[in-house]
């Protein structure tokens, strides 16, 4: 019984043995990603930071003003007056939805309907 | 344990026989039985004191040997603890009050040199002059060969410079990391902002620490590194900044003016808007602080904090105002107006000797700037009341605004306080402060009385502060600033829509030994809008400005100041996103009593 014993318990010591050496190159393969990882958010942080830096750059008045002055053609940018202000009733609203059941139609089946639609104010039929 | 008996029986009676004294046998069993519990007692406390003698060693030896370990091992970074967002090491950044930003960090590098590590001086010389060309040749190489071994060559590299340092390819010179401030928007806000620079200079980093402005009052908060990850909320909007700032350059050069300064202030809040000064500079590249002349020739001068002038008529409304809120008048009482008016020695005239007397109501003393009316009011006041008053409104003291310079920038006023002073400060002459201090007086009237205190950081909550002068008393000092833009000294100020209230001020520049320089006048215009329902104020003053368009130079605030103030509104009202207003046909009955 005793040798069965011995042998068995060698036998665990050796496959705890190799238990220990996978586990530890296992954390050490994981602490090496991690700092990769950390790098990595350092970098994408860093980089974050320029962007942000660069798109307040882009974006400051001096450049905007002169951007809009030289496309000026195009654009027709002018600073904003008191006047430009207007009241929700100047606003074009579109025109109301036709009411089936006032046209008495019922639609089954996918139907092409080509036209204008009536500004408002103007009749519908 | 067994207890001997003290008189054993048999040892008795065998003493008994013998002739001899049995209590000796009982004191002498005594005397055993305490030695007994002596030595046990000795015995136990001396095991106690080395068992603490031993807790204590082993404590000692444990701190002495993590000590030990701590002082001989290689610092190493914690690699697996995940490191917080929350914490970083740089500078926090400055937004406005949308969240745009107006200062941010940027990573650079630093060049510096090792000469032992040089290879060959002289081509290293060569090259980096080649590179930077404010660096001298000759001078570098001396400074590569004079003996020392170590030198920095430039504070920040631009990542094309860094690459061609690398290029000349010498062990020599190295880079250290370095986090610069950037102010993206360039000379936008340079006054409040006011830059930053290199501290304490190490290999791997140096301190970033702020030169002036807001980056200096809150250094300690901006370089807090629990709080580097929350930047710091300013109550500016970069496009009415930007706005303001081009207009009050261009009124500035318009005006033939030596400076200008213009403060958009929320009266509600006490938040400021927007603070401008010109000249200007660029907090990305600060100039050095000037060492000769004077210090407002400087474009480092922020003209709206530090600039303390005597602010002239504008002062009047004040005077008016206590007046109407100590019941001694109201705006139709009419008082004394005609001029000149004699007080002892002095003469107390009107703009280009006018007489608007006899008699004139204190709403049209206002209107047309009466220097003799408002001397009769401020006599019925009496100069304690108005001292009270007008430190009440924060013109005797520095502003407490969060910029460093406002610290040193205290309102000028005199020693004491004769009758000819309470006479003189009623319209703003003899008493001196900076566009601030009468913008947030401005802001307590328009408050409807309720005290201001300017703030550079954005606050959402309505301002709380002590009542200066009643509700109705503030109502009708707008009403009779609004009449000063209608029909009196700032008619060009008025912008269709925005019913602009506001009072005009000329005074004339101060001579270092005394008294006053004619043609050279600080003009200010201070102005409520809307009249109806005082949203901002706005304060613009230029300096030394002149208009030359008419047949003689014009050097008066309703020729200088209030036109780049009428623009000013007309531009930035808008984008603060209010709608322009239909005026209502009467403000309140003056106009009905002047008809």
């Amino acid at each position: 019984m005793r040798p069965v014993l011995y042998v068995f318990s060698f036998l665990a010591v050796l496959a705890l043995g190799f238990w220990a050496y996978r586990e530890n190159y296992a954390t050490q393969a994981a602490q090496r990603e991690v700092e990769a990882l950390q790098d990595e958010i350092a970098g994408i942080r860093e980089s974050l930071t320029i962007q942000r830096a660069e798109w307040a750059y882009l974006n400051r008045p001096d450049r905007l003003r002169d951007l809009a002055t030289i496309n000026f053609d195009r654009l027709g940018l002018l600073p904003m007056q008191p006047s430009q202000f207007g009241t929700a009733e100047q606003v074009a609203f579109p025109p109301p939805p036709v009411n089936n059941v006032v046209l008495g139609l019922t639609i089954e089946q996918p139907q092409s309907i080509s036209g204008t639609l009536a500004t408002e104010g103007a009749q519908t039929p | 344990m067994t207890r001997v008996p003290l008189r054993p029986l048999a040892r008795i009676l065998d003493a008994r026989a013998k002739g001899e004294n049995p209590d000796a046998i009982e004191r002498e069993n005594l005397r055993l039985r305490h030695e007994q519990i002596r030595d046990k007692s000795r015995g136990r406390a001396q095991a106690r004191l080395v068992f603490l003698a031993l807790c204590f060693f082993s404590a000692f030896s444990t701190i002495g040997a993590r000590m030990g370990t701590l002082a001989a091992s290689e610092p190493v970074e914690p690699r697996t603890a995940s490191n917080g967002a929350e914490i970083e090491a740089s500078r926090a950044d400055i937004l406005d009050r949308n969240g745009r930003i107006l200062a941010t960090n940027m990573l650079t590098h630093a060049l510096y040199v090792q000469t032992r590590d040089l290879v060959d001086p002289a081509r290293v010389a060569h090259e980096l002059s080649v590179i930077f060309p404010e660096l001298n040749e000759a001078d570098l190489l001396r400074r590569f060969t004079d003996g020392r071994s170590f030198l920095w060559v430039r504070k920040v590299l631009s990542p094309e410079q860094m690459q061609q340092v690398h290029e000349i390819g010498d062990p020599g010179l190295f880079f250290g990391p370095r986090e610069m401030r950037l102010y993206p928007n360039g000379t936008l806000a340079a006054h409040v902002l006011g830059g930053t620079s290199f501290g304490a200079e190490g290999v791997d980093s140096a301190e970033v620490i702020g030169m002036a402005g807001i980056e200096k009052f809150e250094d300690n908060r901006l370089r807090d590194p629990a709080q580097a990850g929350t930047p710091l909320v300013t109550s500016l909007d970069v496009t009415v900044q930007a706005a303001v700032e081009e207009v009050l350059r261009a009124g500035t050069i318009m005006m033939n003016a030596k400076g200008g300064a213009a403060i958009l202030m929320d009266v509600k809040t006490g938040e400021i808007v927007s603070l401008a000064a010109y000249p200007t500079f660029d907090p990305n590249d600060r100039p050095a602080n000037p060492t000769s002349g004077d210090p407002s020739d400087s474009p480092l001068f922020n003209r709206a904090v530090q600039g303390i002038y005597e602010l002239g008529s504008t002062f009047k409304i004040f005077a008016a105002s206590q007046a109407i809120d100590l019941g001694l008048v109201t705006p139709e009482t009419l008082v004394d107006a005609n001029a000149p008016m004699r007080y002892g020695k002095f003469l107390i005239k009107e703009f280009e000797n006018h007489n608007y007397g006899p008699l004139l109501s204190v709403a049209d003393v206002i209107a047309k700037s009466s220097n003799v009316g408002t001397a009769h009011i401020a006599m019925m006041i009496g100069g304690e009341r108005q001292q009270a008053f007008l430190k009440s409104l924060g013109l005797f003291d520095a502003s407490p605004v969060e910029l460093v310079e406002a610290k040193w920038a205290k309102p000028l006023r005199p020693e004491r306080w004769p009758e000819i002073v309470t006479i003189t400060a009623a319209y703003g002459h003899g008493v001196s402060g900076s566009p601030l201090n009468l913008a947030t007086a401005y802001s307590t009237i328009a408050n409807g009385g309720i005290k201001v205190t300017p703030t550079l950081l954005k606050r959402t909550e309505p301002m709380e502060g002590e009542r200066v002068m009643k509700e109705t008393t503030a109502h009708l000092a707008v009403a009779m600033m609004r009449r000063v833009v209608t029909e009196g000294t700032a008619s060009l100020g008025d912008v269709p829509g925005y019913a602009v209230a506001g009072k005009t001020g000329t005074a004339e520049k101060t001579k270092k030994g005394g008294g006053y320089i004619r043609d050279k006048v600080v003009n200010t215009f201070a102005c409520v809008f809307p009249a109806n329902d005082p949203k901002y104020v706005l304060v613009v003053t230029l300096d030394e400005p002149v208009e030359t368009t008419g047949p003689k130079p014009r050097r008066t605030a309703g020729w200088t100041a209030v036109p780049v103030a009428a623009e000013i509104i007309r531009r930035a009202a808008p984008l603060l996103g209010m709608r322009p207003q239909v005026e209502a046909a009467t403000l309140d009955g003056l106009t009905a009593v002047k008809n």
